[in-house]
């Protein structure tokens, strides 16, 4: 026999890229913006961090202990769910609150439709508008610097200036990982340059919002009101971390370059015409409820097939 | 009478419209905020199925068949607007909070679908016991949704505060998805000690789940097979 010629059974092309290899990466992409979130805020933001993501893996081991699963905290999904849901909440959140968004987003939004693979909305977000419905006080009450304050979004809305580079660096009261934009873009590069994720999401997204921006914000090209909408809020870090979560945004090229434009009008829509001076989190959920329809629309054809009959 | 005790049994238990036929989700996911909510809203449906099960009882064989639907609405209708009026007279508190909910049980699916499957074919007595139990169970599933989401949401019972004044109520679940959250996880709960009860032999009866296809929105979904309640092993 020739050495050249093996029979195997598939899978005949392997990869290096696992679950917990992907997970890994984006948990580090996302440690210059924890970072900042806890020098900014100090030690009650490495304390939510802790208490959140310690208690999302804690969720995972007992429900999967409990229903005689396979034990799956070691592929890290549940540990990036925790710190992506402590990056959304203000540095000032209770211990109990950490602990029951972790479990909602871990084990109603996760386990319950099937665990990693099977969720239909991204279970940190799932969990922070959980919280936000619940305990909306807590959660839109922002201590920075010893004073609470409302975030330059809020500002934005009611009609006052805000300081576009304070946003843009970070200095500013908000949720702990959503402050500071140039930390967010580091994990972001990092992210795309590793090619863990496509950029098409997250720039149709952002292009999409700006465009939405500029024709319906009332204030027209004004490059200052826009920058401050861009850096202002969850936008980036939803835009780069969380559409792009690989379960709930959709496989097909067409699909996503639709979901972001969906993402970027609804943000919109919610930030402008809505009640609330927020709207990344709901935008978001919102979208990865319609990423199903979307894959079915723009499901490519195989070569040879249709045209004419 | 043995017929009459198996048809609460039914009612309340076996084909509990809340967590096992499913019927009437409407009223059972928008007023259960509170228990005592739950307990109006089911006590009225109550007393209007076992009115209308009665009547169209006893005129089951003067109602021509190709007209019996509207017949039967007629009867409804005009049981739930007496309702309402006696309603509004002497517990205007409860009429304020169920609202809309009370001319709506004219739709509620239960009634109808208990007068179509059931009323319209058997005799008086057994009629009114099947409204006397379908309706307790309805009260019972409204009851506990209430309780719970009550407890939760607003850390009471009954308008009693419970939860220690350390509490802080979890708003959602006096919320539209709380109702949800809440009905999903007591279906869970009696599937699993249904379940448990089956694998101990103590029920192996099966139970098909719906009433019959005739009076069921889903027939041609799910083709004439029994509506998975969890319990068909």
């Amino acid at each position: 026999m020739s050495e050249n010629y093996n029979i195997s059974s598939s899978p005949h092309i392997r990869s290096k890229v696992t679950t917990s290899n992907i997970m890994l990466m984006v948990i580090i992409a996302l440690l210059p913006a924890t970072a900042f979130g806890v020098y900014n805020f100090k030690l009650s933001a490495l304390l939510v961090v802790v208490i959140t993501t310690a208690s999302a893996v804690l969720t995972e081991y007992i429900y999967q202990k409990l229903m005689h699963k396979k034990v799956t905290i070691s592929d890290y999904s549940a540990a990036l769910t925790g710190l992506l849901l402590a990056l959304n909440l203000p540095a000032n959140a209770p211990w109990w609150m950490c602990i029951l968004g972790s479990v909602f987003a871990i084990l109603v939004v996760k386990q319950v439709f099937g665990g990693l693979g099977q969720n239909f909305m991204n279970p940190a977000l799932g969990a922070r508008c959980f919280l936000l419905i619940s305990f909306t006080g807590r959660m839109t009450t922002f201590v920075y610097d010893g004073v609470s304050g409302a975030t330059p979004l809020a500002l934005l809305k009611a009609g006052e200036s805000v300081d576009v580079l304070d946003m843009f660096v970070g200095n500013i009261a908000g949720t702990i990982g959503e402050t500071s934009v140039i930390a967010i873009l580091i994990g972001a590069i990092f992210l795309v340059v590793m090619g863990v994720i496509s950029i098409r999401i997250p720039v149709t997204y952002i292009l999409s919002f700006t465009i939405f921006v500029i024709v319906f914000g009332g204030h027209g090209l004004d490059v200052n009101y826009v920058a401050a909408h861009l850096c202002g809020g969850g936008l980036m870090l939803g835009a780069w971390f969380m559409a792009t979560d690989y379960v709930t945004s959709p496989i097909t090229k067409s699909g996503q370059i639709v979901y972001g434009i969906c993402l970027g009008a609804l943000t919109g829509l919610f930030r402008i015409f809505g009640g609330s001076a927020e709207g990344v989190s709901y935008a978001i959920i919102f979208s990865n409820l319609l990423v199903p329809l979307i894959e079915k629309v723009t499901l490519p054809k195989p070569f040879g097939k249709g045209g004419e009959k | 009478m043995n017929r009459c005790v198996e048809r609460l049994y039914n009612g309340l238990i076996k084909e509990n419209p809340t967590f096992v036929l499913m019927l009437g989700m409407c009223p059972t996911l928008a007023v259960t905020t509170s228990a005592i909510n739950g307990v109006g809203m089911g006590l009225t449906t109550t007393v209007v199925l076992v009115m209308s099960n009665m009547l169209i009882s006893m005129l089951r064989k003067i109602i021509p068949d190709s007209v019996r639907m509207p017949a039967f609405i007629v009867v409804v209708a005009s049981f739930v607007t007496i309702v309402q009026f006696l309603l509004e007279g002497f517990i205007p508190s409860l009429y304020d909070s169920l609202g809309l909910y009370i001319p709506l049980i004219v739709v509620n699916c239960i009634i109808l679908g208990r007068a179509e499957s059931y009323a319209s074919k058997n005799p008086v007595l057994p009629s009114i016991f099947d409204g006397i139990g379908m309706g307790l169970g309805f009260t019972v599933g409204l009851t506990s949704i209430g309780i719970v989401r009550e407890i939760i949401g607003a850390g009471q019972i009954f308008g009693l505060q419970i939860m220690p004044e350390a509490y802080e109520p979890v708003t959602i679940f006096i919320l539209a998805p709380g109702a949800f959250l809440v009905l999903s996880g007591l279906v869970a709960l009696q599937n699993k000690v249904k379940m448990n009860l089956a694998k101990k032999g103590k029920e192996v009866k099966q139970t098909s789940g719906c009433g019959d296809c005739g009076s069921c929105g889903n027939a041609s979904a799910c083709g004439g097979k029994v509506f998975p309640t969890g319990n068909e092993e």
